[in-house]
């Protein structure tokens, strides 16, 4: 009970840590967000008055007549409303419309990239840790160099090969453009089809770091008494690979898999801005280069978020998984 | 993605008794590596590759500026070809392609040590010092790396950039926020090494007989701790050579610098892929790529000794061989 | 309440003999066995070891670290590792069915199938012997599903609850992980581990080393009382030569990979042959007798030159 309380705990400071962190760094970093973002509001038609000047003081500040606690309250209490400001570069739109429509694409892309390329990874890591001497053990350094390749200089290989010269997969968007969006059978086949080559080069990217780790822990675990107790008791190989190394190699894996996550998810951000993506990451870049502050500061908090949740999620799982951590806490 | 977990639990030399004591009592050779030796990784094939492709790639960024044309010449030759005058042909700017190689080299060199030693200096601050102080600190120490952890890195790093005016992008600028972001994993690989070894009989030997603090953990724990670091800051060079890489690509690396990232940035705004200027496009990311496998590499030979278990498993893989080729 | 561990195996002529003469028909022969590490420079860990272990007896085998003990022990179920190597020799089941197998050319399958349904083992320090993220009664139960695979699952959990009441634990702790129990109980349930398939050998690597001496007695005494129930033969490792002659029917001295002496508990005791047995008895102090005898005798034998 201990250990579950105590994760909740920290993922709660984090998010406080997040939260104030997106406070800070408007107003800690040169430059004076607030006149540039009206100034493009303006442009677009907005209408800016006094309260909109004041309202976007309080996410980016500039404010000299109200106090930094206040600022604080006052902004802390708008992000729980939901309020985030409203977007310049998708003017009219609000920051949490902009987030809503792209989140989902980023989580199903990203989130199934890394189910997989762990999943293969640690499977494929198991096997060359346990009958090291086959043509498996080429394997890591074959992966070891895909990791040591900068992503998207990989990605655009890719997309120039199977897309430019063999034409055999779509290489920019989510979908075909020429279909509604929606819940229908040939929207969803096209979404997937052009999900096939960023998670593929996601995959081809990450799989290394989860083979070499599980390898490593698989040797490590080889060497343990009750491995060689498994095999004095007569079990099946398979049953020993699985229950008895595999199950105890995979746990520092588990526990770092919530370190890996960040990294995919700011990899994302590459990710679509070489495939043209409608996700998260794509709409970051964009705020960024319209200077979009608001939308900025909005899209960081989401990503924030999620990393979080999910992180949390790893973690409470880490504790069913090994009875141990619930006994030391 | 590189190696971002390098063995997460590293536990210290325990070499099975067998092959210790069949060493030990051999009569003659066998002979135990003794003190600083110990400490050095065996040359392997493997680590032979690393290290050259490691030193060449290094040569090349430190030298290679000397000895090429000048890379920002502007020339009426648009995207031509390798050939005689221009070894990796020219960019759409019928700029010289090697000169720019060389010098980008070399600028993503600099801003990878630069970045590395600054990660490490704060992961050994935050991991090392602070773990062993004990009580407070500690805690306060390690929930601060926890949660930087936490946050996602590159969409911070993209956040902070897009704040500061690209007038201000300067090298420095993307260094120091490079490092900002990546020094918490290291912190809490360099802590649970401390952890174990803070325990340890003759670090609280050291403590009885009166030593101070900093003088027991450079004299006693940072040599323990040598392997471990020197694997951790391996690995902080090749992410950030990797982060700036990415950064650059999405415009928003350092403004007034050349790196290969910068350089990948322009052939991908040039079209270099799309109308088949590979010369152009390849060679940066490969040379990113093979410095970062030299490293990755490096870093096994130095796994292996944080981890003596996997110097065992790659003998005794070796002597199966050997002894099924007897027996056979 | 019954329990099915316990169904009398023992034959009435293996009675007819007092404990220490009781030599039956042998279980298992090693012939010149020798093992060889496979290093820079290649060593001998057991060097040309013959011994004959006999139905239902125990077997004490008794050395320092190093002396090729464990080594000779693991090679007998083949579970020797790179780089080492059985080099020559021979090891013989002979089955109480009457037929006689040679271990060290079973096929794969074969030898699994014959581990621990006909010979188990307890390690020493079974403080990592026992698999930490699954519980207790899962590991005695993948002993029954790979061998027994006919059982139904009532009857597993009944033989697995069984097991452990027959070595003082109770049923209840099925459920348990091996990092909630303490050390006495982790090496019970090895013990259970190791009866659940009743077989006729077992073999224990300083079963009792890492554990007190108050729990270390209780321990030995399960085994010998277990033993004279079940019937099974023992060889027991160890370097504590005082322990041995309080429970083995026989003791093999090793020194330095070859047995340089066996023959009966008693005998060992009073009349041993060879000079590092005498040595080995010598080196442990005496609950009686005079206080510092047993530090003084060692450095006046020392100034003699005679040690």
């Amino acid at each position: 009970m201990n250990y579950y309380v105590r994760k909740l705990a920290f993922y709660l400071v984090a998010i406080w840590a997040a939260l104030t962190l997106n406070f800070i760094i408007p107003r800690l970093l040169p430059g004076n967000p607030v006149d540039i973002l009206l100034a493009k509001f303006q442009q677009h038609g907005g209408i800016v008055d006094a309260s909109t000047r004041k309202a976007y003081q309080l996410l980016l500040g500039g404010d000299t007549d109200t106090s930094l606690i206040s600022q604080y309250v006052s902004y802390l209490r708008n992000v729980f409303r939901g309020d985030l400001g409203v977007s310049v570069s998708y003017f009219p739109a609000r920051v949490t419309d902009v987030i809503a429509t792209s989140l989902p694409w980023t989580i199903v892309l990203i989130g199934l990239a890394t189910v997989l390329s762990t999943v293969i990874g640690v499977t494929l890591g198991a096997f060359v840790g346990w009958k090291p001497g086959t043509w498996l053990d080429s394997l890591v350094p074959a992966t070891t160099l895909l990791s040591a390749v900068p992503y998207f200089w990989l990605a655009l290989i890719l997309v120039y090969f199977f897309g430019t010269k063999l034409h055999w997969l779509p290489v920019q968007g989510g979908y075909d453009v020429a279909l509604d969006p929606g819940w229908s059978w040939p929207f969803v086949t096209s979404a997937l089809k052009y999900a096939i080559l960023p998670a593929l080069t996601i995959v081809i990217a990450s799989v290394g770091g989860w083979l070499l780790g599980m390898r490593n822990m698989m040797v490590s675990t080889l060497s343990e008494d009750y491995i060689l107790t498994a095999q004095a008791k007569g079990l099946h190989e398979g049953r020993i690979l699985r229950t008895y190394a595999a199950r105890n190699a995979v746990l520092p894996s588990v526990a770092g898999f919530a370190i890996s996550l960040g990294f995919v998810v700011g990899g994302s951000v590459v990710t679509e801005q070489v495939f043209s993506y409608p996700g998260i990451g794509s709409k970051l870049l964009t705020a960024v280069t319209n200077n979009d502050y608001a939308l900025m500061q909005g899209l960081f908090l989401f990503i924030t978020l999620s990393v979080l949740g999910a992180n949390l999620v790893v973690d409470l799982l880490y504790g069913i998984i090994d009875p141990r951590t619930r006994a030391r806490s | 993605m590189t190696n971002l977990t390098p063995t997460t639990e590293p536990s210290v030399a325990d070499a099975p008794e067998q092959l210790a004591a069949a060493e030990k009592s051999s009569p003659s050779g066998g002979r135990p590596r003794a003190g600083w030796r110990l400490m050095l990784p065996t040359m392997t094939p493997w680590l032979a590759i690393g290290l050259g492709l490691v030193c060449v790639i290094g040569l090349f960024g430190i030298l290679g500026p000397f000895l090429v044309g000048d890379p920002t010449t502007i020339r009426n030759l648009g995207m031509a070809g390798p050939d005689g005058d221009f070894l990796l042909g020219t960019t759409q700017t019928g700029q010289d392609v090697l000169a720019q190689l060389a010098f980008a080299t070399r600028g993503s060199l600099e801003i990878g040590l630069l970045v590395g030693v600054l990660a490490t200096v704060l992961s050994a601050f935050f991991g090392i010092f602070g773990t062993y102080i004990g009580g407070f600190v500690d805690e306060a120490f390690s929930l601060f790396s926890n949660v930087i952890l936490v946050i996602p890195g590159l969409p911070l790093v993209i956040v902070i950039s897009g704040f500061v005016p690209p007038e201000n992008r300067g090298l420095w600028t993307i260094a120091i926020v490079l490092a900002l972001t990546s020094w918490a994993g290291s912190a809490r690989v360099l802590r649970a090494q401390t952890l174990s070894l803070r325990t340890r009989d003759y670090v609280a030997a050291a403590r009885v007989a009166g030593e101070p603090s900093w003088r027991v953990i450079s004299v006693e724990i940072l040599p323990n701790l040598l392997p471990v670091l020197a694997s951790q800051f391996v690995f902080a060079v090749i992410s950030a050579i990797l982060g700036e890489a990415g950064l650059s690509f999405l415009g928003l690396g350092a403004s007034n610098s050349s790196t290969l990232g910068t350089m990948l940035f322009y052939a991908q705004n040039g079209f270099a892929l799309p109308l088949g200027a590979w010369w152009w496009f390849i060679p940066p990311g490969a040379v990113i790529a093979l410095f970062g496998t030299g490293l990755a590499l490096i870093n096994f030979s130095i796994d292996e000794i944080i981890n003596p278990k996997l110097k065992n498993a790659r003998r005794y893989r070796k002597l199966a061989k050997a002894s099924r080729k007897v027996a056979a | 309440m019954t329990n099915s561990l316990s169904d009398n195996l023992i034959r009435p002529e293996e009675l007819a003999q007092p404990v220490s003469g009781r030599r039956g028909r042998p279980v298992l022969t090693v012939e010149n066995l020798s093992v060889i590490y496979e290093v820079a420079h290649p060593v001998a860990a057991v060097k040309d070891v013959s011994l004959t272990l006999a139905a239902g007896e125990i077997l004490g085998l008794a050395g320092e670290s190093g002396c090729g003990k464990t080594t000779l022990a693991y090679a007998v179920n083949r579970l020797h590792r790179p780089p080492a190597r059985i080099s020559a020799g021979r090891v013989t089941w002979h089955d109480r069915d009457g037929t006689d197998t040679d271990l060290l050319h079973l096929a794969p399958e074969a030898l699994r199938a014959f581990r621990w349904d006909k010979l188990s083992m307890v390690f020493q320090g079974a403080m990592n012997a026992l698999n930490p993220v699954i519980n207790i009664r899962a590991q005695l139960e993948d002993v029954l599903t790979t061998h027994r695979p006919g059982m139904g699952r009532a009857e597993r959990r009944r033989r697995a609850g069984d097991a452990l009441e027959l070595v003082g634990v109770d049923r209840s702790r099925l459920r348990s992980f091996a990092h909630e129990l303490s050390g006495g109980m982790r090496q019970r349930v090895m013990i259970a581990m190791a009866l659940l398939l009743q077989p006729q050998v077992m073999i224990m690597d300083e079963p009792t080393t890492a554990l007190d001496v108050v729990v270390q007695r209780e321990i030995l005494r399960e085994i010998v009382r277990l033993r004279d129930d079940l019937n099974f033969a023992v060889i027991f490792i160890t370097h504590d030569l005082p322990m041995l002659l309080e429970i083995s029917d026989r003791i093999a001295v090793m020194l330095a990979g070859e047995i340089v002496e066996l023959a009966d508990a008693q005998l060992i005791y009073s009349d041993p042959q060879h000079e590092y047995t005498r040595k080995l008895l010598r080196s442990f102090p005496s609950l009686t007798g005079e206080r510092g005898d047993f530090i003084r005798s060692g450095v006046a034998e020392k100034k003699l030159g005679t040690s």
